[in-house]
């Protein structure tokens, strides 16, 4: 369990705060198959890879009191804001991880820029990265009609995995 | 060429306690229950090591499988004619109903957990590589088993197909409910699934149910809800898991570190290397690591020894809750007396999470996390199932954590380092947190 907790609290405090729900669960999932050391089981679902360990596993932090969730109402949904508390750094202290700090900056902070609805773009382009990019352009457009990604935004999804490499 | 799929001349029916029958009607699912890969699921347990807590928890794979199979044909059933649903993908449900859990192993949750393995990668490659699952899909054809590994892994672009095996309230949770709970001998788990089938409706994305059912889809979401807490999150059950790891993680320490072992841990020993193969996938099963877990009782290593009798007679490992200011000032020191004391931590003091298990609750619409269960209301539209009941939205917002710290009590009782012993029971027993709950089925 805790070295698995406390890499989550390490990615959450280089990240910042996190608003949303699926904004955190992309974010983790790139930043594994970006080669963080990161354990959380994906599998993919309706919005993309989506990790119900890593729900469960942000509920305990919550609840454990090492990471706050704020929750706001919005139009026909809730939003979840997530930040590291202060006992969850002293937490993370105690358990003297070891975390590519650097890397890990690089990327969450770079992530955290994006939308979630581009994130999920990302995260289903990595998912299906064993493929030729044609066939990965042709799965988005399958499995993502509604969300109309243009090729641009394609493009634009690999320069950045590209650029985090 | 296509071959294509025959009716059988007569139809099969196979008794079931929890569906009563199982009917079979095309030769292309009863040659697919026929292969080895597929039979190979009768030696592997639905439910893991819960058979130490619930004794009837001998089901297998194999039972379940047949059972999401019926499940699946009832639903196609009730859509057939109806908008949305296309006749021509039934023959993709069933197979993919049936085949949705090949690719699991022995004890596989704590197996891929040590192994860095998971068994929808299994799941994959049983039915697109060279196999009879996957000689007995190619007669619909050579994208045929590509579409059936699709659907399993939700990839496929026919959502409202996927929905019907992997959605909130699916062909595959609805046996398992029921099934887990008639083998395990529970009252909970109980839910009326005619009802939900019968206002079960296609549309272009997911299965949704009709509003007048809202009651059944109450009553299955408090099934779901009892069962995770009473049978799948038991404490006893995650003991034996915690055990199972342990002894799956200490042979591999030994390997590393160039043990010679008595018993040779033949049947593991790609998955050190990690260049298993299917073969080498396909023939574990639940027998041959209760075989091993017989022989290393007889290791020359005393932690291994002791963690295979423990797992073979139910010795299993006590527990108590933790929080906040157990984890900030007390599980350093805990782990350090632990040593001091000569019984290793990293084997015989270890933190569960519910996040350790497989399982999951129901979640609501949160933006666009997981697909929710959606009512059919009598104008047309969608609403999300929470937004309707109030039951729903008050489980939904129930606490769905534990931690369980488990350590071996007997040795705590034992003779030897009385000081050392005395601080570890003041620390795990003292604190109003900190209470040894009832353990026992």
């Amino acid at each position: 369990m805790l070295p698995d907790h406390a890499k989550l609290l390490a990615l959450l405090q280089d990240a910042g705060e996190v608003v949303g729900r699926k904004k955190w669960q992309k974010i983790v999932y790139i930043s594994k198959k970006l080669q963080l050391p990161l354990q959380e089981k994906y599998t993919y679902h309706m919005y993309g890879p989506y990790s119900e360990e890593l729900s469960m596993r942000t509920e305990e932090l919550c609840s454990l009191g090492f990471v706050t969730e704020i929750k706001e109402a919005k139009a026909g949904y809730y939003q979840y804001r997530y930040q590291l508390t202060e006992e969850g750094d002293t937490f993370l202290q105690n358990m003297q991880l070891d975390w590519p700090r650097r890397e890990a900056k690089k990327i969450t902070s770079r992530l955290n820029e994006y939308s979630a609805k581009f994130l999920e773009l990302v995260s289903t382009v990595l998912y299906f990265d064993e493929l030729p990019k044609e066939d990965v352009k042709e799965k988005v457009h399958k499995l993502k009609k509604s969300q109309n990604y243009s090729d641009e935004d394609m493009e634009e999804a690999w320069q950045l995995i590209d650029s985090l490499k | 060429m296509k071959e294509g799929n025959r009716k059988l001349q007569e139809e099969k029916v196979f008794k079931d306690p929890v569906h009563r029958y199982i009917h079979i009607r095309d030769e292309l699912i009863w040659d697919l229950i026929g292969t080895r890969e597929f039979q190979r699921l009768r030696r592997i347990r639905q439910l893991g090591t819960t058979f130490l807590t619930f004794h009837g928890a001998e089901h297998t794979r194999f039972n379940h499988s047949m059972g999401v199979y019926e499940i699946m044909r009832r639903i196609i059933e009730v859509f057939d004619g109806r908008p949305h649903w296309q006749q021509e993908e039934r023959l993709l449900c069933l197979s993919a109903a049936l085949l949705h859990d090949i690719g699991h192993g022995p004890y596989s949750h704590s197996f891929e957990k040590v192994f860095q393995t998971d068994h929808e990668w299994w799941t994959r490659k049983i039915i697109t590589e060279d196999t009879e699952v996957n000689q007995v899909l190619r007669r619909m054809g050579d994208n045929f088993p590509q579409d059936v590994a699709d659907v399993i892994e939700k990839t496929h672009p026919n959502k409202l197909v996927v929905s019907m095996i992997s959605s909130q309230i699916d062909a595959d949770r609805m046996d398992y409910l029921q099934r887990d709970a008639y083998y395990t001998g529970v009252s909970y788990g109980h839910f009326d699934m005619e009802r939900i089938l019968r206002v079960m409706r296609p549309t272009e994305d997911q299965a949704v149910i009709k509003n007048t059912g809202m009651h059944a889809v109450e009553d299955y979401i408090m099934s779901r809800y009892q069962m995770y807490w009473q049978v799948y999150f038991h404490p006893v059950t995650r003991s034996a898991e915690v055990i199972l790891s342990k002894i799956l993680q200490r042979v591999k320490k030994l390997r590393e570190d160039g043990h010679t072992f008595f018993q040779q841990p033949y049947h593991f020993q790609r998955f050190f290397e990690g260049t298993q193969t299917l073969e080498d996938y396909l023939c574990l099963d639940e027998s041959v690591i209760t075989y091993y877990f017989q022989m290393w009782q007889f290791e020359d290593d005393s932690i291994l020894q002791d963690l295979c009798e423990r797992f073979l007679n139910r010795r299993l490992f006590k527990f108590v809750e933790f929080s906040q200011n157990f984890l900030l000032n007390k599980w350093t020191r805990l782990q350090e007396l632990f040593r001091e004391a000569g019984v290793d931590p990293d084997y015989y003091l270890v933190i569960d999470s519910s996040s350790d298990l497989p399982y999951d609750f129901y979640r609501p619409g949160e933006e666009e996390e997981r697909m929710p269960i959606h009512l059919l209301m009598p104008n047309g539209r969608l609403r999300e199932l929470s937004r309707e009941s109030d039951l729903v939205e008050a489980i939904s917002g129930k606490k769905r954590t534990d931690h369980k710290l488990y350590y071996p009590k007997e040795w705590l009782e034992s003779p030897g380092h009385k000081e050392t012993k005395q601080e570890i029971k003041s620390m795990l027993f003292s604190g109003n947190e900190q209470v040894e709950p009832e353990q026992e089925a």
